[in-house]
């Protein structure tokens, strides 16, 4: 839609604002925003928007990172060819594990992917000759045009897959496909009958939101240089399942701020925990405590999470300046299953 | 817009359900992740002021006329992080010492420790933020073998020194990363001595690995492999470092069952432990062979209380052979562990005397001569070309020299075999050095004694 696309034009001329005004480092971290908003923005429309709780997107990033540093070992593609292979073949594997996963629900479905998110790092681990074991594979940055700093091109590279990515999920869940994902998460059977195929809707959310994951797992081995195992830690798929909840399920701007609270959290917490001035390794365990907190208090206070809370208060601050009583409904923030129309814009 | 919405709602208590879901997913995970903790955080300990201008003293970054900032990334929580946890803060300890005499060349050093958690993740971040932010002159100490592997690549390219590495990896001393430098006695080099051990004292047994499945553990059984006759070795069990999570049953039954009479380990502390305590409760009695990682009599010892619950100790370890290249804690009489015991004791006060502290000691007072080779115009290159120099001449407590030359990046080369009794290590026969594939030799050289200004610390 044209909307999408104007918005997606502006963003990209703040972005390329907000990235000539950075060092190098925060340019890094933009970048890696970046690349979490993808995976959290493809996690949010298969658990947001389609009702399917995955713990598997990790296991997807580490596909799509492998993919990359395969094909760079052994072949002298561009980039974007590599990076093309990473998306296809992280997305068929969403088709594979969404096909059993539409006889899976609620936490039987977590289960499965937690499966995944444990034991498909270990098939590099199993066969170190191909996957580089420990060591991993070295994944080179592209080399900027002119006087570029490496930094900032690779993070403007992120950036622009980042909002293609957003112009294309906003366009597909205002679709006839995202009605569907949200009937099929709101009542499977009312969907069914109304002639939405269940089954291939679901394997199509997963398939969606495992291709984001492969973008984003490439542009995480081109952020760190190397692809190996320890990047794709059952954490990393707790740590995106946490910003997605904390950003707002369903959300593609929620998606933003819980990539901005998976790369800045640990950061904050930490510095809160040492400023009890206790020894480091109380201090060390206790910003992961805090984080913890934040990720409860956040569900019980805004449960639609960030951006849901955003828009609520927007909404209210709205109807008080048009001195309009408060529909009773709209005393408290919504809830989750609530989720509104996924949209660039937010509320 | 906001009318439309109201009409699509649906019934409260299927949001409230899905929410509970997702909160029994989240906390069950966040449990899950904790367990193998991959944390992500950061301490700062700073030796010196750190207040100085920046004037015509800065030689290069991180330089001042008064400061030097060097930066590490080690593991301070998680898995790895009981004993590794205490390496930098007894390095730290020399920076305070030699700040409080005056700095190196009229600089105070400050040193930023941050935690990685051994997630390379992390340290890529923490790396990038040491370097690019905290502006650091170079990464000195930094531990783990995937966590300096994934950064070596950036520091590198951006000509920062990566100055001792934590870790026996045959990855250190490569063309292509000229800015690197190990520390650690190779981990083929360990497996190689030991294996010749077993091979002269315990000829015909049947002989059992129990080892990391990482570059760690294949390294060390490489060693092992070329010294032992494959038919001797009757059983290859590994875990896996990022799951280890309770005692290691299955792997020491095999073991058992496979008739193993010597047990090969390759193993960090908490997996020793966690080798040793199942292996006594089914009456287990091999004789264990540990590499030098994980074989620290204090470290062990405490793990294994903590882990039994205090119904074992470190008494398992008694009889137990494993290797050393630097003298053992247990012995006081020696004047270089009397000397960490001072700089400890006034500087990293509460820390325990046991082969982390002793490391990071040894470790801290290398990088001090470094520096002083360097001299007062301190660049990162010549840093470098002053550990290529003089490195094989530094003082430290090693019982072999360090190997550092323009062609060769790793430290110490060599190790005596060392055996545990009664929660101490005591070094017996002659002191063995070898490289990855050379033949083994033994060490005729001296070791060096401790400075005076060390001894002399009260």
């Amino acid at each position: 839609m044209l909307r999408h696309l104007l918005f997606g034009a502006v963003a990209a001329v703040g972005f390329y604002l907000l990235t000539s005004s950075l060092s190098a480092f925060n340019n890094f971290r933009v970048g890696e925003i970046a690349l979490y908003a993808i995976a959290l923005a493809g996690l949010s429309l298969l658990t947001g928007t389609n009702g399917q709780i995955s713990l598997g997107q990790g296991a997807f990033m580490a596909v799509g990172a492998y993919t990359l540093g395969v094909l760079m070992t052994h072949t002298h593609w561009p980039l974007v060819v590599d990076v093309l292979a990473a998306i296809l073949l992280s997305g068929a594997l969403g088709v594979v594990v969404g096909m059993p996963a539409t006889r899976l629900k609620g936490p039987y479905l977590a289960g499965m992917t937690l499966i995944l998110a444990l034991a498909l790092p270990r098939i590099a681990d199993k066969y170190t000759a191909f996957f580089g074991g420990d060591q991993g594979l070295t994944v080179t940055a592209p080399t900027p045009p002119g006087t570029i700093d490496p930094q900032r091109w690779l993070t403007w590279i992120e950036l622009a897959g980042a909002v293609i990515v957003m112009i294309l999920l906003a366009n597909l869940t205002r679709s006839r496909f995202g009605r569907s994902f949200r009937a099929v998460r709101d009542d499977e059977i009312a969907a069914g009958l109304s002639g939405i195929h269940v089954a291939r809707t679901k394997v199509l959310a997963f398939t969606v939101a495992a291709s984001c994951a492969g973008l984003a797992g490439a542009f995480l081995g081109l952020s760190i240089g190397v692809v190996n195992t320890g990047e794709f830690s059952l954490s990393l798929s707790i740590y995106l399942l946490a910003g997605m909840v904390l950003g707002g399920a369903g959300s593609l701007v929620g998606a933003w701020w819980g990539a901005i609270v998976i790369v800045f959290m640990p950061g904050w917490s930490n510095s809160i925990a040492n400023s009890f001035n206790l020894g480091s390794a109380v201090a060390a365990n206790l910003s992961l405590v805090i984080f913890g907190l934040v990720l409860i208090v956040v569900i019980m206070v805004v449960p639609m999470g960030i951006q849901g809370g955003i828009s609520w208060l927007a909404g209210r601050a709205l109807s008080l300046v048009r001195g309009m009583g408060q529909p009773r409904e709209s005393r408290a923030p919504p809830d989750i299953a609530t989720t509104p129309d996924i949209t660039t814009g937010g509320g | 817009m906001n009318k439309d919405r109201h009409t699509k709602r649906e019934p409260r208590h299927v949001g409230r359900r899905r929410i509970g879901v997702v909160t029994v997913v989240l906390v069950t995970g966040l449990l899950a992740a904790a367990c193998s903790s991959n944390s992500s955080s950061s301490t700062t300990t700073t030796a010196g002021s750190g207040s100085s201008s920046n004037n015509g003293g800065a030689t290069a970054p991180g330089v001042t006329a008064t400061s030097i900032t060097i930066g590490a990334t080690t593991p301070l929580t998680g898995p790895a992080a009981p004993g590794y946890s205490e390496i930098a803060a007894a390095s730290n300890a020399v920076f305070k010492w030699v700040n409080a005499t005056g700095g190196v060349n009229g600089r105070q050093i400050n040193y930023i420790v941050k935690d990685d958690a051994y997630n390379p993740v992390n340290t890529v971040t923490l790396t990038r933020q040491l370097v690019q932010q905290n502006n650091i002159f170079a990464d000195v100490g930094s531990l783990g073998t995937p966590t300096q592997l994934a950064v070596e690549p950036f520091l590198n390219s951006n000509k920062v020194p990566q100055l001792f590495v934590e870790s026996g990896c045959n990855c250190w001393s490569q063309s292509n990363s000229p800015w690197t430098f190990g520390w650690q006695t190779n981990y083929t080099v360990e497996g190689k001595i030991l294996g010749q051990y077993i091979k002269q004292n315990f000829a015909g047994q049947k002989v059992g690995y129990l080892y990391q499945a990482d570059e760690f553990g294949q390294d060390f059984i490489k060693g092992l492999d070329q010294e032992l006759p494959a038919t001797t070795v009757v059983s290859r069990q590994n875990y896996d470092a990022a799951t280890l999570a309770g005692p290691m049953s299955n792997q020491i039954a095999a073991l058992k069952a496979a008739g193993a009479q010597v047990v090969a380990l390759a193993t960090v502390p908490a997996a020793t432990a966690l080798a040793l305590l199942p292996a006594a409760s089914i009456g287990y009695k091999p004789q264990w062979v540990a590499s030098n990682v994980g074989s620290d009599p204090p470290t062990v010892g405490a793990l294994l209380k903590s882990f039994s619950q205090g119904a074992a100790g470190s008494t398992l370890l008694d009889g137990m052979v494993s290797d050393a290249y630097a003298p053992p804690e247990a012995n006081t009489t020696n004047p270089w562990i009397q000397a960490i015991q001072k700089v400890l004791t006034k500087y990293d006060p509460g820390a325990p005397l046991d082969g982390n502290t002793e490391y990071g000691v040894a470790l801290g007072y290398t990088f001090i001569q470094a520096l002083q080779k360097a001299g007062p115009n301190l660049t990162r290159a010549g840093i470098v070309s002053a550990i290529e120099s003089s490195g094989s001449k530094f003082v430290t407590p090693g019982l072999v020299p360090l190997t550092y030359s323009n062609s060769v990046h790793f430290g110490y080369s060599g190790a005596q075999i060392v055996t545990i009794n009664g929660g101490a290590a005591t070094t017996s026969g002659p002191v063995y050095t070898s490289t990855i594939n050379g033949p083994i030799k033994v060490f005729t050289g001296s070791t060096t004694p401790p400075p005076a200004a060390l001894l002399n610390l009260s």
